[in-house]
């Protein structure tokens, strides 16, 4: 017993628990990223989406992993064989290893280092590599263009993301992941609230990142018929949708962790605010209640049988979370996670309700708003942010009042740029 | 670039690619080809492939009974079959020299008005796809299914429905018929109104769309496009108006028509267009004279010999059809004027110097159909 509790307490031993739990949980949420995208969508367009495999289509994700695994893998003729392997490699490395320096939870991250924030931009940005390579290595002339695009769209809007995240840095005075969420408990307010120009920037270039819509013109079906990936297949292909999704869940985490406070509860200062902390209670009894009421409208029957059963145990298994977290250190311990991940989903659902929504930019439209609009006022709120600093600093003004000031501002220069260069 | 033939590459400046566009493409609408000499990703020029789709159908014409072939005609046009029909019946029936009693052409109108509207929901949703919204073609679809179970309840057919007879019609309205039809009118414009919402004021799809394949009056009117791209560009020409057949010169109905010929202007006829049909769907129905449906004229039908030309305002432009009878069973030549045909080749002049983006917009907004460009 004492050597296993030895092995236990070894630094590597903890920080691989760590990173196996990160990665499991992470395929999970990037399998199921794509059910709720499925479904999401689905009711946007009054239908149902998958409704077969499992009580309303929940194990559609494990089918559809199963059936891309057991998939020919198909290499084009004259495809550069090594970097048409390689490519979908990096960009699922890339995406998975950001996740590293994330705090999902007060004491749990993998790692939390001084330059996280700069460590996360570096490796998330390597990404595009795999797709830069992907499209060349196919030797067709779909996701070559593909690339192209993706290229010269992935780096003009990294360098909006980057300013945009410079300026939570400057509020919160360091780079270290978690040092930053404990910045927005000390100073009692999320940074989105002290500069919203910098979050509209990082939600708008993280949306841009991901190849999302309105932004998706690397993998536009309608144009490029799959972009980068056209020549791609079976277990390939899954490693780059799984990076793809991977990727939006990043930048979701960077954006909740930079500037809605990451693992905080709402308003984490305001003590009467304090019953918020039954949050997770709620959510998973209400999932119970509707497994349960849905099991028992269930057409009933031998061929739903195994549905049903899914169902109901799916509502006991939610009901006893819901039951455990009435426990109080259980309850404390899940906090942070609970907080971090639901806003993480806020954002994701947005990506999706995107999707439903607007129609796709043509490419010379993305980079103008790219170049000549997000990236200027990504500058300019940059140096606002930090004008609006020196005065709090130097002449004791008050802190929110002149970042407002400073974001009021930009907002200006913003109106500006939107009447000259539209 | 391995797939492009090497002789060209010495043709080529060392810039340009071949692109071929279909004709397996999701946006091709068909199996339309498109080779595309590109410069990055501007078009220089382009170049249309087209006969995957070819069946023969003017040749099949020569070898049928003039009414065996009608079921032949709503295989052109597959998304609008029941215009086919009607254009194919009624110049049949100039030919005959026969007319269609009143109730059938009530009946002709409110059918082919109602395909009309099929039509443009199936353009409306196809061609917001081409562009990046996924929604608005699950709405198209919805309404469309109304119309679908109409033609279904009244013919049997959802499709290729060969709703109309030479001389008139074969079946009666089926009881209910007015109010299905007056259900339909009663939701469809609020749903317009919910696709506008989508679309119309959206700066993406403005972007998109304004500015784009821009179709001069003059180069419409030069090139022999009708329909939708042809009052795109200002020119206020329908054949319902301008040689009123079946049963239009009843009804009032706006013609409306663009100022630019861009791609936005045709989208915002179409989308009139889709309220004016429901207008005058409204005052057909409302207004259907009783009496026969079928006018006497025999069971074989043996034409005079002699030509003629009927053409019709189909969803897409202008449908004609052009027979000549020797006297016998069988049309002696039988030519269709496919709208879709003839807007295709304003394609090339219209996408010069756009991006691949465009050329997937400017095909949508065409609004073909591979099956009546290959017949």
């Amino acid at each position: 017993m004492t050597t296993l509790l030895e092995i236990l307490d070894q630094p590597l031993v903890l920080a691989l628990i760590r990173v196996l739990i990160v990665f499991t949980a992470l395929s999970l949420i990037v399998a199921y990223l794509v059910y709720a995208e499925r479904k999401i969508l689905a009711h946007i367009q009054v239908r149902l989406g998958p409704m077969r495999v499992g009580p309303h289509g929940l194990l559609q994700p494990i089918a559809d992993g199963l059936k891309l695994l057991l998939k020919e893998d198909i290499i084009p003729e004259g495809a550069d064989r090594a970097v048409f392997w390689l490519a979908p490699a990096i960009t699922v490395l890339a995406s998975f290893t950001a996740f590293s320096l994330i705090p999902f939870a007060d004491n749990f991250y993998v790692t939390d280092v001084n330059v996280g924030l700069l460590f996360v931009i570096a490796i998330s940005s390597l990404g595009v590599l795999g797709i830069i390579l992907g499209g060349w290595a196919s030797n067709s002339h779909y996701p070559l263009l593909g690339a192209l695009r993706s290229t010269a769209q992935l780096v003009s809007y990294e360098v909006a993301l980057s300013f945009a995240l410079i300026s939570a840095i400057l509020l919160a005075g360091t780079l270290s992941m978690n040092g930053i969420v404990k910045a927005q408990l000390q100073q009692g307010v999320w940074f989105a609230f002290m500069q919203p120009v910098a979050f509209f920037i990082l939600f708008v270039a993280a949306i841009a990142e991901t190849n999302r819509n309105p932004f998706d013109l690397p993998e536009a079906e309608s144009e490029l018929v799959a972009g980068f990936h056209t020549e791609y297949s079976g277990f390939r292909f899954s490693l780059f949708f799984l990076a793809e999704y991977a990727a939006m869940v990043l930048v979701s985490s960077i954006a909740v962790t930079l500037f809605l406070g990451g693992w905080l509860r709402p308003f984490p200062n305001v003590e009467w605010l304090g019953f918020l902390r039954f949050a997770p209670v709620v959510v998973f009894g209400a999932a119970g209640t509707w497994c349960f009421l849905r099991f028992f409208r269930f057409p009933t029957g031998r061929e739903w049988f195994w549905q049903r059963l899914m169902l109901f145990a799916l509502g006991a298994g939610a009901a006893a979370a819901a039951l455990g977290l009435l426990y109080p250190p259980v309850l404390v311990a899940s906090q942070g996670a609970f907080w971090f991940l639901a806003k993480v989903f806020l954002f994701l659902y947005a990506f999706i309700w995107f999707r439903g929504t607007f129609p796709r930019y043509r490419f010379d439209q993305l980079m103008r708003l790219g170049w000549h609009f997000m990236i200027p006022l990504a500058i300019v709120n940059v140096i606002f942010c930090g004008v609006g600093l020196v005065l709090s600093w130097e002449l004791g003004w008050n802190r929110s009042l002149s970042l407002l000031l400073a974001s009021g501002a930009t907002l200006l220069v913003a109106a500006w740029l939107a009447r000259e260069r539209s | 670039m391995g797939q492009t033939p090497s002789v060209s590459t010495t043709i080529l400046g060392a810039d340009e690619v071949i692109l071929n566009m279909g004709p397996q493409h999701p946006s091709t609408h068909g199996v339309l080809r498109v080779k595309l000499k590109l410069d990055g990703e501007k078009v220089i020029s382009s170049e249309c492939i087209i006969g995957y789709l070819h069946r023969g159908v003017e040749k099949i014409g020569e070898t049928r009974t003039y009414a065996q072939f009608a079921p032949y005609v709503d295989r052109t046009d597959y998304v609008a079959a029941v215009s086919n029909g009607l254009g194919y019946c009624e110049a049949v029936e100039k030919l005959l020299g026969a007319e269609a009693p009143p109730r059938a052409r009530w009946v002709r109108t409110i059918l082919t008005e109602l395909q009309r509207i099929a039509s443009h929901l199936l353009w409306l949703g196809t061609h917001a796809l081409d562009i990046g919204a996924m929604t608005p073609v699950f709405y198209c679809f919805r309404e469309r299914e109304e119309i679908l179970k109409i033609f279904e309840k009244y013919c049997g057919a959802r499709l290729t429905t060969h709703a109309f007879r030479i001389g008139g019609l074969l079946y009666e309205t089926y009881d209910g018929f007015e109010e299905d039809v007056k259900k339909f009118c009663h939701d469809f414009l609020s749903r317009v109104d919910e696709y506008e919402e989508l679309l119309t004021e959206n700066r993406i799809w403005i972007q998109r769309t304004r500015g784009v394949g821009i179709l001069t009056a003059d180069d419409a009117i030069a090139m022999g496009a009708s329909g939708p791209v042809l009052r795109g560009s200002g020119v206020k020409w329908d054949i319902r108006r301008a040689f009123p057949y079946a049963a239009y010169d009843q009804f009032e109905f706006d013609i409306p028509v663009g100022e630019n010929g861009d791609t936005y202007d045709r989208y915002l006829v179409r989308m009139q267009e889709m309220r004016q049909s429901h207008r005058i769907v409204l005052q057909a129905i409302d207004s259907i004279p009783s009496g026969p449906i079928a006018a006497r004229i025999g069971k074989v039908l043996k034409p005079p010999p002699g030509e003629v030309y009927h053409s019709i305002e189909a969803p897409k432009g202008e449908l004609g059809y052009y027979i000549v009878s020797d006297g016998s069973t069988q049309p002696y030549r039988l030519r269709i004027r496919p709208p879709s045909f003839v807007n295709l080749q304003v394609l090339d002049q219209m996408i010069r110097g756009l991006l691949i983006a465009d050329v997937v917009a400017v095909i949508g907004t065409l609004d073909i159909v591979l099956g009546e460009v290959d017949r």
